[in-house]
């Protein structure tokens, strides 16, 4: 296809043969400022930059999967430390966070839909709306770490068996209606605890790194970003963000519902 | 994939977003419901029991990933390139699962 822009381009010397008298334009033909040059249409720029992102999500997949494995695996070994330790959770700050959650991924598909049909003002609000509902999550989440902390739940030295030894002395143990476990159970927990903190601290994490981008995007988006025909980032970061929305699905009924019963 | 894109691509309105978003937090509440009930088990054999409250929570955890990954993802309006990805992530973390599981399940056969 030589006279395709992605062609002419760049070769300037056969570009100015060709139409010696219009030799600039032609040397580097009108074309959105955000096509790169190696691609042919911003339609192949988007789905090539799509299609990254969700090899970038298939690696993620993996990652997490790793973890759910192994929370399955030794969720069968240490069944009754388990129950114990997920009795250890607030089911209504689980159930909140998740709601949290859902309503920033709704807003953050809202994002896209303004990026894509150039509502400059609403993008910046639905953005600023997911990053107050990401931020809100986290602080849920601080709350919930803030009370293992406080009742020694946290894996390592300081761990403390009290509430399952003798769940009498132990408001959450009491309502789940949970009985003495033996020693060798009662020391499981701190398993279930290690992922707990692990699963739902790689997912806080993941939080984090969308939440610093979300307050890039904020910025350019004020300045007048991505409503301009080009709503790819938006467009591939709320993948992310939907991702990570999926992952809290599963993690929470994971964590805090199936041993409830 | 290029054709896809010539054509109007088709974007995904508020309305659709709403009735998702309303889905989403009706299937969280009947998950929580759920959990406080005893759903029962599955006496398969001596040794292996299948307890029904994992299994409606994964299912209903399941359903909500499904409305997430088709609407607010948008991929029921995706390239079949995108549904490839997406198979091949399934596959990869079933097999990942599975694989491990046998091993797990059939390690001390035998021996006991």
């Amino acid at each position: 296809m030589p006279d395709s822009p992605a062609m002419t381009h760049g070769t300037q010397e056969l570009a100015n043969s060709a139409d010696p008298g219009n030799a600039a334009n032609s040397a580097h033909p009108e074309h959105p400022p955000y096509l790169l040059h190696h691609f042919e249409s911003a339609g192949q720029q988007a789905d090539a930059a799509g299609f990254a992102m969700w090899l970038f999500l298939l690696t993620e997949v993996m990652f997490f999967s790793g973890l759910f494995t192994a929370y399955l695996i030794y969720r069968n070994w240490y069944y009754r430390a388990f129950v114990a330790g997920s009795h250890q959770l607030s089911v209504v700050w689980g159930t909140t966070n998740t709601a949290v959650l859902i309503l920033s991924s709704f807003t953050m598909a809202m994002a896209v839909w303004c990026s894509k049909t150039g509502r400059r003002r609403e993008l910046t609000l639905c953005l600023t709306l997911t990053f107050l509902l990401g931020l809100g999550f986290l602080g849920i989440k601080g709350i919930e770490y803030h009370e293992k902390f406080e009742k020694h739940h946290v894996p390592g030295r300081h761990y403390s068996l009290q509430s399952f030894l003798y769940p009498d002395s132990d408001a959450a143990a009491r309502a789940a209606g949970d009985r003495p476990l033996p020693l060798d159970d009662a020391r499981h927990t701190e398993v279930y605890f290690s992922l707990y903190f692990l699963m739902t601290g790689m997912h806080a994490a993941h939080m984090v790194i969308g939440l610093c981008i979300l307050g890039f995007m904020i910025l350019r988006a004020r300045a007048g970003a991505y409503t301009a025909g080009h709503a790819t980032f938006v467009e591939n970061f709320g993948l992310y963000w939907h991702f990570i929305d999926i992952v809290w699905i599963y993690l929470f009924a994971l964590l805090y519902l199936i041993s409830r019963h | 994939m290029n054709e896809q894109n010539e054509g109007a691509p088709h974007i995904i309105g508020p309305r659709v977003y709403v009735v998702i978003l309303f889905a989403l937090l009706a299937g969280t509440a009947l998950t929580v419901a759920a959990s406080f009930v005893d759903l029962g088990a599955w006496h398969l054999t001596p040794t292996l029991t299948i307890s029904w409250n994992p299994v409606v929570a994964l299912a209903i955890a399941t359903s909500k990933a499904v409305l997430v990954v088709l609407y607010f993802m948008h991929v029921r309006y995706s390239s079949k390139l995108t549904w490839l990805a997406i198979v091949a992530g399934i596959f990869m973390f079933l097999t990942l699962i599975l694989m491990t599981l046998s091993d797990y399940v059939s390690r001390a056969w035998g021996n006991w």
